[in-house]
C-alpha cells in the first residue's frame, strides 16, 4: 500500500516534470547555450533516473541514464545540440511516458528493453567520444562563450554566498577553469564527483547535495502549496454554486421583511458567498500554458515531418481559466495548431518563392476581455484558399452554386468548419480527412465558446476563439414568456428593444409571413417565443413589444418575450437523460423563489425558429455589430443634463444604462456611491462635474455605467433621450474643459462630453484630455481591439474633423485598408499586433506611405520604433498634432490632388 | 467500485431470494420497485413545464437545490391521463443518470415477497406495457407487478 503510494506520487511528479522537460528541450533548441535551461533539464532527467533506481525501474533507469550521459555531454560543453540528438531525446521522453503509464496500470514495467534506442543513444553518446578523441578541444569560439559565462556565474555565486557558505564558493571559484557553466549556484562543486560516479548508485554524491539544494530554495514554495484533489475542488465548486443558489433565495425572502437584523445578516451573508465564490473559482483557474506546453513539441515533430520550418511564438500563457475549460479546449486547439502547421505554413521554398522568410511563424495569443478570455491561432502561411473552399462545398452539396457567388471571402473562409470539408489536395497522417473544424467547432460551442476564422490570402489566416472564464456561475437575463421563466446567458445577448402601443407593432414587418424589424437600417430577423416554444400567447393582448436581440454564431435575431423581468448569477444545472436531446435549452437552473427555471440555448431556440438556418447558407450579417454598409457610422446614446438639453456620448463606450432608487445612493468619502454587482460604482451628477448648477437626484435616478476592465464609473443625469445612429460631418471643438465638442445629431446641435475628463473627476486612473485644434480632412483608420478605447478615439477624431474606419484587429485593419483609402492609421493593438500590422503595410506598396500613430498605455515608451509617432492613450492633443503634422508632410510629398480624392471619395460612401 | 445491487437482478430476475418492494398504485394497478431503488418519497412538489419535451415529462422540480425530471407514470403507462382534482405523489428513484421523480397516485407500504412467488411477466400483456415489468409477485388478493426502472427511466426528446 505504501508502496503504490510511493509510486503514485512518482507518476505525478515525473509527469509534471515530463511535460516542462518537452518544453524546455524544444526551447533549448533555440537558446543552445542557456546555461540554466541545461542544468534544469538535467537536473529533472537526473531526479527521474534517480527515482527510477529507487523504485527498481531497470528498464526505465537505464534509458534514463543514457539520456542523461547525453544531456551532460551538452552541460559540459563537449558537443552542440542537433536535429537528430533532439530527436533521440524526446523519443526518450516517450519511452519514459509509455513505461509510467505501464506503471501506473500494473505497478510494473511493460518489460520492454528497448534495445533500439538504447542502442542509438549509447551509439550517440560514444560518438562525441570519438570525436572528443580526435579533436582534443571544443571549437575555439564556444570556449570563450563558455568562460564568459562561467565568470559572470562565478560573479553571481560569491555575491550569494551569504547562504552558500564561504568554503563552498572558495570550491567553486578554483574549479571553474575546468567547469561548464555551473548548473545552478551549489551544483557545481559536486559536479566532478558525481561525473565520475555514472555507473554507481544515481542517489549517491551529488544528488544528494543537489537535492539539499533544492529543499533550500524551494522551502518557501513547498510550505505554502499544497496538493488538492481536483475532485474535491469540483466538490467545493457544485457546493458553492448551491451556496449562491440558497443566498439568493434568502435574500428575496429578507427583502420582503423589515427585520433589521435579518436584512443585516442577508447582506453579510451576500457579501462572503460571493467572496468565497470568487476564492473557490480562483483555485480552479490554471494558466493556458498548461495546454500550450504541450504544442511546442507537437509542432517540432510536425515541422519535422512536413520538412518545414516553423517558429511557435506564445503570448499570454499566464492568462487564466476554469480546470474544465482547460480540458475542453485541449483538443481544439491542438487540432487547430496542427491544421496551421499542415496547411496554413508552406514549404520553405514555397514561402522563399512569395518572398517570405524560409520559416514560418505560428503565434498563440491568449487574453482577456470583456469577462471572456480570446485565444488566437495566427500563422503567416498562404491563407485559405476562398475558391477553393467554395468549390468544394459546392460539390459536397454543402453550399448552393448561387450562394457562393453571394458569400464574402470571410464567410466563406468559415466554411471550413462544414462538416465533411477539406481543401487538403491529399489526405495526409496529420489532416486532411474533413473532420476536425467541425468538430473542433462544436466542441468549443459545447462550452458556451465562439471560434471564428479569418484568412489573407497569402498572408496567413487567423482562429480567434473565444470563451467564457467558467461555465459554472454565468450571468443571465430573466425573461417569460407564456407564462413561464426563461434565462437567456448574458453572453449571447446585444441589446433590448421595447416597442410601445399600435405604431410600435406596425414596426414589425413581414416578408412572406417572416417577420423582420428594421433596426438602424438593416433587417433584423424575429421570433416569437412563445410560438416557438409551442406556449399559450400573451404578447398580443399587451400593447408593449419587447424583443431580445440576440447573436449566436456572428448572426443575429430578435426573439420576442412577454416580459424582461432582471438579470441574475445563475447556476447551470445539466437536465436530465430525458431530456438531453432539447436543443432549446442549455441547461436549468433554481430561482430565488426555489422554482426551477429552464436556460435558453440561443443557437437551438434561433435554429428551431428557423431565423437561423442549420445548414448556414448565408449569413445575412458577417461581423457582428457593423454591417458591412454602415461601417462609417456610430451609434450614439443622447441624453439631457441640467442646463445641457442634448448630449451625446459613443454607445459603444456605455456599458449599461440603470436606474437607481434615492434610497440604494449612498456617501462615501464625499462622493455619492451605489452598490451595483457586489462592487460600488462611483457615481458623478454630470451638470455640476461640467460646470452646471448643481441639480437635485431625481428618484430613480438615471444612470449611465461606463466601464473599462475592472474600472466602473456611473454618470447620473436626468433623462435618456435616444439612441442615434449617424456619422458626424460637422463638428465644432469647444472651449469648456469637459465637453469635447458639439455636432449635429439628428438635426439638432448636440454637445459631446470629454468622458475621460468627467470621469477623471470620479477616478483619477481615466486619464485627461484637452482641446483639440486641427482640422484636415484626411479619413483616418483606428485600429485598436478595445471598443471602449477605439470609441475614445474615433470620438476624438470625428470631432476634429476626421472621417474615422474602426477595425479591431490588425487583419481587419488590413482588409479595410483595401477597400477604404485612408490618410492615417492611428494603432492600439495588444502584444506585438500593431507591429505586425505596420510589418504588413509596409510591404504593401499601396499602402507603405501611410503614416502610423500607435497609441500606447505606457508613458515610459518613447520609442517610436518603426512607427511615425506614439502618443498617449489619453493624450488627445498629442494625438491630434502628431496626426495634422503627418497628414502636413504627406500632402507635400504626395500630390495633393490625389489625397483630396481620397478624402472626398470616403466621405460619399 | 462494485454496481449498486439493484441492477443485477434486471438480467435474472427469477434468482431472487426474499426481497423488499417500495409499492404504489396507478389507475387499478399495483406496482413493486426494489426498495434499494427508492431514494424517496414525497408528496406533490411544485413543478416547471419543460416546453416541446415528450408528454411523459410533466416537468422539472427543486430536490433540495437538485433538478430531477418528473415522469408522468399513467402517461408512461398509456393509462388515462390525471384529472385536476387528482394529485400526485413524488416517487423518487436513483438511476446511473442521476435522481428521477416518478409521478403516481398512491404510495403503498414497503412490503417483503418470497422468492417462490414470483412468475415472469405473461405474455398476453400488451408489449409496451410488458417491457416495463421484470416479472409479478402473486400476492393474496393481488398481484404486485415489479417495474424495471431502467426501462421506464428510457425516454428520449427528439427536438
Amino acid at each position: 500500500m505504501e508502496d503504490r503510494e510511493i509510486i503514485n506520487e512518482f507518476l505525478i511528479e515525473s509527469g509534471e516534470n515530463l511535460t516542462r522537460l518537452e518544453a524546455e528541450i524544444v526551447d533549448l533548441e533555440r537558446r543552445p547555450k542557456d546555461p540554466a535551461l541545461l542544468a534544469s533539464i538535467f537536473r529533472t532527467i537526473h531526479t527521474i533516473k534517480g527515482t527510477c533506481g529507487f523504485l527498481s525501474f531497470g528498464n526505465l533507469e537505464n534509458v534514463t541514464h543514457i539520456a542523461e550521459n547525453i544531456l551532460s555531454q551538452l552541460r559540459n560543453g563537449e558537443r552542440s545540440l542537433t536535429p537528430v540528438l533532439t530527436s533521440v531525446v524526446l523519443e526518450t521522453m516517450d519511452v519514459i511516458r509509455r513505461e509510467m503509464a505501464s506503471i501506473e496500470a500494473t505497478s510494473v514495467e511493460s518489460g520492454e528493453t528497448y534495445d533500439d534506442l538504447r542502442a542509438r543513444l549509447t551509439r550517440t553518446c560514444n560518438e562525441i567520444r570519438q570525436e572528443q578523441g580526435e579533436s582534443a578541444a571544443p571549437p575555439a569560439q564556444d570556449k570563450s562563450v563558455a568562460t564568459n559565462t562561467q565568470e559572470s556565474r562565478a560573479a553571481e555565486i560569491s555575491e550569494s554566498s551569504s547562504t552558500a557558505g564561504v568554503a563552498v564558493v572558495a570550491g567553486v571559484v578554483g574549479v571553474v577553469p575546468e567547469l561548464p557553466p555551473p548548473a545552478a549556484k551549489v551544483a557545481p562543486a559536486t559536479h566532478p564527483v558525481e561525473e565520475s560516479s555514472h555507473d554507481t548508485s544515481p542517489v549517491a554524491g551529488g544528488n544528494a547535495i543537489d537535492m539539499e539544494k533544492q529543499t533550500v530554495s524551494k522551502a518557501s514554495i513547498a510550505d505554502s502549496t499544497i496538493r488538492v484533489d481536483v475532485g474535491l475542488l469540483d466538490k467545493l465548486m457544485n457546493l458553492v454554486g448551491e451556496l449562491v443558489l440558497a443566498r439568493n433565495q434568502i435574500l428575496q425572502f429578507s427583502s420582503k421583511q423589515d427585520d433589521s437584523t435579518l436584512n443585516a445578516t442577508a447582506q453579510r451573508l451576500n457579501l462572503i458567498t460571493t467572496q468565497l465564490q470568487e476564492g473557490v473559482m480562483k483555485t480552479r483557474m490554471q494558466p493556458i500554458g498548461v495546454v500550450w506546453n504541450k504544442l511546442p513539441r507537437v509542432v517540432r515533430d510536425l515541422a519535422a515531418s512536413c520538412g518545414k520550418q516553423i517558429q511557435l511564438d506564445m503570448d499570454g500563457a499566464e492568462t487564466e481559466l476554469d480546470k474544465s475549460i482547460i480540458e475542453a479546449i485541449k483538443d481544439p486547439l491542438t487540432h487547430i495548431v496542427r491544421n496551421c502547421c499542415d496547411h496554413g505554413i508552406e514549404t520553405p521554398e514555397a514561402r522563399l518563392r512569395a518572398s517570405k522568410a524560409a520559416q514560418g511563424r505560428l503565434l498563440l495569443r491568449a487574453y482577456h476581455e470583456g469577462g471572456q478570455v480570446n485565444i488566437e491561432i495566427i500563422d503567416d502561411g498562404g491563407g485559405i484558399n476562398v475558391a477553393r473552399v467554395k468549390q468544394k462545398a459546392v460539390e459536397r452539396g454543402l453550399l448552393r452554386p448561387e450562394h457562393a457567388e453571394q458569400m464574402s471571402d470571410r464567410e466563406a473562409a468559415n466554411l471550413v468548419f462544414l462538416p465533411g470539408l477539406s481543401t487538403a489536395k491529399e489526405v495526409t497522417s496529420i489532416s486532411g480527412r474533413g473532420v476536425g473544424m467541425d468538430v473542433v467547432k462544436t466542441n468549443i460551442e459545447k462550452i458556451g465558446g465562439i471560434v471564428d476564422l479569418v484568412s489573407r490570402p497569402g498572408q496567413g489566416t487567423t482562429v480567434k476563439i473565444k470563451i467564457p472564464l467558467t461555465l459554472a456561475i454565468i450571468p443571465g437575463l430573466v425573461i417569460s414568456s407564456g407564462g413561464e421563466r426563461f434565462i437567456i446567458p448574458q453572453v449571447s445577448l446585444l441589446e433590448l428593444l421595447r416597442l410601445e402601443g399600435e405604431s410600435g407593432k406596425k414596426q414589425i414587418e413581414r416578408i412572406h409571413g417572416a417577420p423582420v424589424y428594421r433596426r438602424r437600417g438593416s433587417l433584423l430577423p424575429i421570433a416569437f417565443l412563445n410560438e416557438v416554444l409551442r406556449l399559450p400567447g400573451v404578447a398580443a393582448e399587451s400593447d408593449v413589444l419587447n424583443i431580445v436581440v440576440l447573436q449566436a454564431e456572428n448572426r443575429q435575431f430578435g426573439l420576442v418575450v412577454d416580459d424582461i423581468n432582471d438579470t441574475q448569477e445563475i447556476v447551470v444545472k445539466p437536465l436530465g437523460k430525458q431530456l438531453k436531446g432539447l436543443a432549446s435549452y442549455a441547461g436549468a437552473t433554481i430561482m430565488g423563489d426555489g422554482r426551477v427555471a429552464l436556460i435558453l440555448d440561443v443557437l437551438g431556440v434561433g435554429q428551431r425558429s428557423g431565423v437561423l438556418s442549420e445548414a448556414r447558407e448565408h449569413g445575412r450579417a458577417e461581423d457582428g455589430r457593423h454591417d458591412a454598409g454602415h461601417e462609417d457610422r456610430q451609434t450614439f446614446l443622447l441624453f439631457r443634463a441640467g442646463s445641457f438639453e442634448r448630449m451625446a456620448v459613443p454607445l459603444s463606450l456605455v456599458a449599461r444604462l440603470e436606474e437607481f432608487p434615492a434610497s440604494r445612493i449612498e456617501r462615501a468619502g464625499g462622493k455619492l456611491v451605489v452598490q451595483y454587482r457586489e462592487r460600488i460604482l462611483p457615481l458623478t451628477p454630470l451638470s455640476p462635474a461640467l460646470g452646471g448648477a448643481p441639480t437635485e437626484l431625481a428618484d430613480p435616478a438615471q444612470v449611465i455605467v461606463f466601464a473599462e476592465g475592472d474600472r466602473m464609473a456611473g454618470l447620473v443625469v436626468d433623462q435618456i433621450i435616444d439612441i442615434h445612429d449617424e456619422t458626424i460631418h460637422v463638428g465644432t471643438s469647444s472651449t469648456q474643459p469637459r465637453l469635447s465638442g458639439s455636432a449635429v445629431l439628428g438635426g439638432k446641435v448636440t454637445d459631446f462630453i470629454d468622458l475621460p475628463a468627467v470621469l477623471c473627476t470620479t477616478d483619477e486612473a481615466w486619464g485627461s484630455g484637452s482641446t483639440p485644434k486641427h482640422h484636415s480632412p484626411v479619413p483616418v483608420l483606428v485600429a485598436d481591439s478595445s471598443s471602449f478605447s477605439r470609441g475614445q478615439i474615433r470620438n476624438y477624431l470625428e470631432l476634429s474633423g476626421y472621417p474615422v474606419v474602426e477595425a479591431s484587429g490588425a487583419s481587419e485593419a488590413l482588409a479595410k485598408l483595401e477597400r477604404h483609402p485612408v490618410g492615417a492609421v492611428v494603432v492600439s493593438l495588444p502584444a506585438g499586433g500593431a507591429n505586425q500590422l505596420v510589418d504588413e503595410m509596409r510591404r504593401v506598396p499601396s499602402l507603405k506611405s501611410i503614416p502610423v500613430i500607435t497609441v500606447s498605455d505606457d508613458t515610459a515608451a518613447q520609442d517610436a520604433g518603426s512607427f511615425d509617432a506614439r502618443v498617449d492613450r489619453f493624450d488627445r492633443e498629442g494625438l491630434l498634432r502628431s496626426l495634422g503634422r503627418l497628414s502636413e508632410a504627406l500632402q507635400e510629398h504626395s500630390p495633393s490632388a490625389e489625397l483630396a480624392g481620397v478624402g472626398g471619395r470616403e466621405q460619399k460612401q | 467500485m462494485t454496481p449498486p445491487p439493484s441492477v443485477t437482478p434486471e438480467h435474472n430476475p427469477t434468482a431472487l431470494a426474499s426481497r423488499q418492494y417500495s409499492t404504489f398504485t396507478v389507475g387499478n394497478f399495483f406496482f413493486g420497485i426494489e426498495v434499494l431503488e427508492v431514494q424517496e418519497v414525497l408528496r406533490h412538489l411544485e413543478m416547471t413545464k419543460v416546453p416541446l419535451s415528450p408528454s411523459v415529462i410533466e416537468g422539472l422540480i427543486n430536490l433540495r437545490g437538485q433538478i430531477v425530471s418528473a415522469l408522468d407514470m399513467r402517461t408512461r403507462l398509456g393509462l388515462s391521463p390525471r384529472t385536476e382534482h387528482e394529485t400526485s405523489m413524488n416517487m423518487v428513484v436513483r438511476s446511473v443518470d442521476g435522481a428521477v421523480s416518478l409521478l403516481v397516485d398512491e404510495i403503498g407500504d414497503v412490503i417483503e415477497v418470497q422468492a417462490d412467488a414470483f412468475e415472469s411477466t405473461p405474455d398476453n400483456l400488451p408489449p409496451e406495457q410488458r417491457d416495463l415489468i421484470r416479472g409479478i409477485y402473486k400476492l393474496e388478493g393481488r398481484l404486485l407487478l415489479v417495474l424495471s426502472t431502467e426501462r421506464v427511466l428510457q425516454v428520449s426528446a427528439a427536438n
